[in-house]
Formats: C-alpha cells, structure tokens, sequence
C-alpha cells in the first residue's frame, strides 16, 4: 500500500496576504500566517473573510470611531510593538548562540589548560634569580637569622619577667641594643625577622632600623602571617590567617627594604593529632604564602612548626615531621613555588618535652637530617631551625651536632632562633641603659656560637660533650 | 597518621638500603635485560631472528657470558620472568651465573600497561594482584630488587591529573609490596619523549610527576632509602625542532630532579628512552658533570642503549657471539665511565670534561 499525501485545497490556492487587511482589520503577515496585531491570535487562513470575522467580534468595537489618520498611527504603533516583541525573541536565540559558541570555546580552552600541562610561568628568570640570591645571602657559610620578631603579645612575655614595662619606647630600645651589636655580628647574622612595628622604629640618632640593619649588609626580613586561628571539628588545631590583601602588603614591605619574610604554621602532636586535615591546611596555607612573597620579590621563610609539648618519643617526632614536610613540599610543588627561592624553618626532631627518655645531640640530629633528607628536596637553599623551647646552649649544641651528621645534607643548615639568640640579652638588660652594652655582648656571644654550630665547629664550653663526628650511632635506619 | 605502625624492622631497612647501594655502587649501573616476550620479538625481528624461547635463551646469555669487565660496570640486571628460570649452555641457572659475579638480579613485575577510561589515550600499570606472594618467590628464587615500569606522555590534554595520581599511587603500593617482601623497588614513571614540546615542557612537566610520585611513596610509608629511582633524562619530545646540547639536558634533568626527588633516595638509575647508545652514554656524563649539587647516585639502567650494537652483531648467529657479547662490554664500559663523569666519546660529540652549562639554571 502505498502512502501517499492527501491533497489539501488549501495548498493550491496560493493565498496571499493583502496588504489592505493591515490597515482595515489590523493584522500582519508573519512566515506565511496572518497574525493579529492588537492580540496576537494567528487565524488559520489568508482570507478576508477570516480576518474581518476575527476582527469584527473581538476589537472593532475598541477601534471603530478612529479617523483614518488615527488608525495609520494606531497600526503602525502595534507594527512597531510586534517587531519588538520578535526582536526581544531573535536578540534571545542569537544571544543564547552566540553564548553556546563561546561556551564551547570557553570549555575547549579550560580542557586543554587544566590539566596542568601546560606552565605558566609564575616568575621570569630575573625574578628567580633574585630571590635565589637573597636566600643565598641570608644563609652564607657561618651566618644565621636572628628572629627578632615577637609579636606586641609575645614581647609582654620577654618583657614582664624582667620587670620591664611593655611599651613601644622600650621594645625599641630592646631591639636597638640588639641590632646596634659590634662588627662582630655581621660574620654570623645573614638576616633579622622584624615584626611590623619594629621596620618603622629608629635608632636614638633618627636612624630607621631596616635602614640599619640593610647598611650593615645583612637582610631585612618581615613577619607576615597574623597568627593562629582554631580548625573546627578538630581537636584543638590550628590554621595560620594573613593571606588576605598579602599580595598589597608584600609590596609595601618590598619598598620599606624588607627582602624575605616568615610565617608561622603550628601543629601539635598527640594521640589524635595532627589530623590529615590539619597537615593539609596548614600546608596550602603555607604554598600560598609563599606563592604571594615570590611575586612581590620576597624570599618565603616556610615555618610548619611541630611543638614539642608532649610525651611522644624521638622516633614519633621524626615519624610526624616527615610526614608534615611531605605534605608541605607537595603543597609547594602544586602551588608553582621555586624552591630554590625559599627557605625553610622546622623544629628540630626531638622528644616532646614530657618524654622520660634522654637524648643526646647526636641522636637529635641523626632523627633531625633523616627526617629532612626524606622530605626536604636539595633545591631548597637553606634550613634555619627554630630553637622551640630549646636553651641557648642546647640550641647551640644541637645545631652543631646536625652540621657534624655523616649523611648527605645538599642545603645549608643554620639558626634561625629568637628566645635562643636572646634569653641570656634579656636577662642582662633588665631594662637598665647601663647594662646595654653587657646585654649586647651576650648576644654578640650567643650569635658567635651559633655562627660555629652553623659550621660545625662550635665546641662548648659548659656541660655536655665536644663536638665531632665520633659519637654518631652507626645506625641510622629508623 | 600520628602513630606510626611498624613497616619494616631494623634489620629489613638496612638490608633493602644495602642492596641499593650495591646496585649503584660507584661506576655501576644496570642492565635492562628484561624485555617481554612481545618486545623481544620486535627486537629479534629487527635483526632477522625468530622469536622462539631458545632464541631469546641464547640472546640473553651472549649478554650474561661477558667477561670479568663487567663485574665493575655492571651492579644489576634486569630479568623478565621467563629468563629468570633459565639455563646456560652449560646448564648453569643464569640467576646464579649473575650471582656469583656479584651482580645484583633484579626482576620486571608488572603486568603492562592498560588504558585508563575517559582520559585521552592515557594509561595505569596492573600487576599488584598477588604480588606480595610473586615477590616472596622471586626473592626466593635469588631475585633481590624489581622493576614496575608506568608510562606518561606529554601532549596538549596530558598528563592528566588523573593519570599522575593513579600512577603515582601504583608505584608506590608496588614499593611498598616489594620492601616487605625484601626486594628493592626500582619506580619508574617513564615520560614518553614522543611529541614536538620543547625542554622547558619536558622539564616541567617531569617535576610534577616526581612530585607527585614522592608524595605518594610518602603516604604508602616506603622507606625512601631501600628504593632506586629510574627516570627519564629531561628531553625535548622527538619532533621538536630546536636542538638542546648534552649541557642542556643534563641541567634541566638535574634541576628537576633537584626540586623533587628526596636526597635519601639512595640513587636515580635513567632509562634510554629512544635515545641511541651514544647519546644515552653523552647525557649521562653531562649530567655527571653538571655543577649543581646531586646527594643521590646518578648512573643508568639501559636496554637498548647497551644492546642495540650487540643485538645487531648476533643476528641470531652462534659464530657472532663473541664479537656481540664485545660490543655489549663495550657500551657497559663507556657507560661506567659516563656514571663517574669521565667519558670522553670518539663520536661526533666534541670533547667531555667541565663544559659550559650555562649561566641560567634558574628555568
């Protein structure tokens, strides 16, 4: 059987739109249908009759005492209101095209650029090189960072048990006698951490202090981060804040002569910590950081500090910190940071402080350079430790220890110590402007030490044992 | 993750650590000798010989019969599983012919590769069903390290993040099953040199899978100094049109590794890849000689770059043995040298020794 399509009368009378129908009946034609103007209804076929029919019952009482002029303006009025009806639909199709085609450029271009294959260079190679001299510079063979960034808070707590009051003057004058130390400081001092307050302190004679310290040949360094906020859902961890409007800050710090900066990340270790999230946290925040200071030319000093409150043993803080600083040179690699352009400020692997099992300094450092041989890749220039709860001359002793380890150490490994370089200072000072020049030489004799442990060559002269190679524990497997 | 549970003992550690050492001991590299039975037959077929189990038997033992020269070129071979169960004429298990040289054998585990669904042409590597069981016989068998071989390539829409996390986590649950089992993880995340990309790519790109394979070994608790590390030299992709110098390479390799690879790594053994044997044995000095600071061993762990000669010399014919079995000890030779960075080539590319690396490392 065969189809065939049934014959329509209507298709061979070749019916066409009168253009008189417009005026007298209001209609238009649109794609070969007659369609009203004053409602909008289609009528089924191109026939006067039809459209007078349409009219007549539904608007001619509304229109029919206009005079001809009125009707003109009254169709032409309604023409106008149709085509921008259909203007409105036709700006909507070719718009929504137009937006399909740019979508699909859109979606091509992301598919091709996010699957990280392509670089995009974060820095040129001026801005790399740079930054790699100034970590250089900072850790140069037998020199050191002194960290003298105490925030206003942490300052009342140096300041209070010396009987000194916590003013500004007087955490100037503090800082003052630290920075104006003899020549005998420039061998053993590649840089300063300053806290903010302090880049803008002078010297009695008008002098700024990062003026001073740069004049002095050694880098101004400048504490960013704004300290520790809680990680809910955690079991009282932290996160670092101080990302926000970094970039602006970064700049301005750049102009007033600041060439590296620090910020500190806190992980705790406990039976339950530190939880994946805290390590991931703290390690993105610590990329990102260090992502902004390259940009503005600052030379990032990555600080993952693990406290050493507890009771864990050596093998669990060795255990913890290599898996902290795994995550943190993950971060980095994911974030475009250039190692080469940054240093590195960890604790010390060491027992927690409530550990009733001694250690000596070989077995600190051993743990200390395994953990970091693991973890730390040679690109990085430079490891400064912090010194943590560590006295001045277990600070010393330590860091010596870790300079005579028989592993392959590829970074420099120096101090980067506050309360370490300046507790027996502070004690000297008590506040009294006769005993600046005292409390300067003991720093001036803390910064020497370490200076030699940096090398390995500091031999001390109080308790504990020489220097040298000969107490290493043969096995260093952990 | 904060308690730690025990991976490995003392004793284990010192053994996987041990056995590094010796493989990459100073002027020594390894021998890929472990080609699958379908990759032998291209080989075979190339110089005109069937690929039947005897052939292969007697290919491999014009390699193993070389002389004493060897003994301080080579520290590993590489076994596929059939030749690790096979014979010398003399009917002497070639394990123990290898063995009694004091070359380390080393056996190829993985399963090859197999695509990864909804990636562009990307794949992962099988092979870790039942592996701890494989790897406690082989070790049995007088194998003491293995080798599982996982493939990227650079084109415009790869690697893809998948792709590096899938691979990264293979290798290391594969290292992390071999050092139970006492057998040294040899990782290799081969990045394909085919494509136009240029150096800088090449080398951008190998960071980000070294990183991404570190911090796995990380998270799978691989006890970083039992294992060997087997790259790819950082290359420009084959049909890139500028050339790079043996300095270039050897920079953009070092630096990458640099940036990635943990000094505890005991040492970075490279693959070939496409390049001819004289090229493998030139990169591989300028890499030596490259004045930026290597804590790890930099030596070689070359298929066809110590074979190509040899295998064309033999063309299957018992009367070219000797003459093969000299051109493998020949490319062995230079290839120690090039370990120590002491290879000067006669070959068309100029003079070795301290020659300019270029003032810009920083890429």
């Amino acid at each position: 059987m065969s189809a065939c399509v049934k014959k329509r009368k209507i298709d061979t009378e070749c019916r066409v739109f009168n253009k008189t129908w417009t005026l007298k009946y209001f209609f238009t034609e649109v794609k070969g249908k007659a369609v009203c103007l004053v409602c909008g209804e289609q009528v089924a076929s191109l026939k006067d009759y039809n459209l007078n029919r349409h009219y007549e019952t539904k608007h001619a009482d509304k229109y029919q005492n206009l005079t001809d002029a009125e009707r003109v303006q009254t169709s032409e009025a309604l023409l106008a209101k149709l085509k921008k009806q259909q203007g409105f639909f036709n700006k909507l199709h070719t718009s929504r095209d137009a937006a399909a085609k740019t979508s699909f450029v859109i979606s091509h271009k992301i598919a091709k650029n996010t699957t990280m294959t392509h670089q995009y260079p974060a820095l040129t190679p001026e801005q790399k090189k740079e930054l790699q001299d100034i970590a250089e510079r900072i850790v140069a063979p037998g020199k050191g960072i002194l960290a003298a960034d105490e925030s206003t808070g942490s300052m009342g707590k140096r300041l209070n048990p010396i009987g000194v009051e916590n003013t500004e003057e007087n955490r100037r004058r503090y800082r003052q006698l630290l920075f104006t130390a003899d020549q005998r400081i420039d061998n053993c001092i590649g840089g300063v951490i300053f806290f903010h307050e302090t880049l803008y302190q002078n010297t009695d004679d008008g002098t700024n202090f990062s003026q001073l310290i740069r004049d002095r040949d050694m880098v101004v360094g400048i504490k960013v981060d704004k300290g520790v906020v809680p990680l809910a859902g955690t079991d009282g961890e932290t996160t670092t804040q101080g990302l926000d409007g970094l970039s602006e800050r970064c700049a301005q710090y750049k102009k007033d002569g600041a060439d590296f900066a620090k910020w500190r990340s806190v992980l705790k270790i406990s039976d339950t910590t530190p939880s994946e999230l805290a390590i991931l946290e703290n390690a993105n925040v610590l990329a990102r950081y260090a992502s902004i200071c390259q940009q503005n030319g600052i030379v990032p000093i990555v600080e993952p500090e693990i406290l050493p409150d507890g009771e864990h043993d050596l093998k669990r803080c060795q255990y913890v910190s290599e898996k902290v600083l795994a995550a943190v040179y993950k971060a980095l690699s994911d974030h475009h940071v250039y190692l080469e352009g940054t240093l590195l400020k960890p604790n010390m692997v060491t027992p927690g402080h409530a550990c009733s099992t001694k250690y000596s300094s070989e077995e600190i450092a051993m743990a200390t350079v395994t953990a970091l041989r693991r973890t730390v890749p040679p690109a990085v220039t430079g490891v400064t430790f912090l010194s943590g709860g560590q006295s001045e001359e277990e600070a010393s002793m330590n860091l010596n220890a870790i300079n005579n380890c028989p592993l392959a150490k590829p970074w420099a490994l120096t101090f980067s110590y506050g309360r370490a370089l300046q507790a027996s200072a502070l004690n000297a000072w008590r506040g009294e402007l006769n005993n600046e020049k005292a409390a300067a030489e003991e720093f001036i004799k803390r910064a020497e030490a370490n200076g030699l442990a940096a090398l390995g060559k500091y031999e001390s002269s109080g308790s504990g044992t020489a220097a040298g190679k000969s107490l290493y524990v043969a096995n260093h497997a952990y | 993750m904060t308690h730690q549970s025990p991976t490995l003992s003392e004793a284990q550690k010192r053994e996987l650590h041990e056995t590094a050492l010796r493989i990459v001991s100073p002027g020594k590299g390894i021998l890929a000798a472990d080609e699958s039975v379908g990759l032998m037959a291209k080989r075979l077929a190339q110089v005109g010989v069937e690929n039947t189990e005897e052939n292969r038997r007697q290919y491999r033992q014009v390699l193993f019969s070389a002389d004493d020269r060897i003994n301080g070129c080579i520290g590993g071979i590489i076994f596929f599983h059939e030749t690790l169960y096979q014979h010398s004429d003399n009917s002497v298990l070639f394990v123990k012919m290898i063995r009694e040289r004091g070359i380390m054998v080393g056996i190829k585990v993985d399963k090859g590769l197999v695509p990864l669904a909804g990636t562009c042409g990307e794949t992962t590597t099988q092979g870790l069903d039942g592996l701890s069981e494989r790897c406690a016989q082989y070790k049995k068998d007088g194998a003491v390290f293995a080798k599982c071989r996982c493939v990227l390539k650079i084109s415009d829409a790869n690697p893809s993040q998948l792709a590096l996390a899938e691979n990264a986590n293979v290798l290391a649950r594969y290292s992390s099953i071999c050092q139970q089992n006492g057998i040294v993880p040899i990782i290799e995340p081969e990045i394909l040199p085919d494509g136009d990309h240029d150096l800088k790519r090449s080398q951008y790109i190998t960071e980000k899978v070294l990183a991404a394979v570190y911090k796995a070994m990380s998270d799978h608790h691989v006890y970083l100094e039992g294992t060997l590390l087997k790259p790819n030299m950082v290359t420009a992709g084959h049909s890139c049109s500028t050339k790079y110098s043996p300095e270039d390479v050897a920079m953009a390799t070092v630096t990458a590794l640099r940036r990635t690879v943990p000094p505890a790594v005991t040492g970075v053994a490279f693959l070939s890849g496409g390049q001819s044997e004289e090229e493998a044995s030139v990169h591989l000095n300028a890499i030596n000689n490259c004045p930026l600071a290597k804590p790890w061993i930099l030596t070689f762990s070359f298929g066809r770059a110590l074979q190509a000669s040899a295998l064309r010399a033999w063309r299957g014919h018992k009367e070219n043995e000797k003459a093969a079995t000299e051109q493998f000890i020949k490319r062995a030779e230079a290839n120690s040298l090039a370990c120590q960075g002491k290879y000067t080539d006669g070959d068309n590319y100029g003079e070795s020794g301290q020659r300019s690396y270029g003032s810009c490392h920083a890429y």
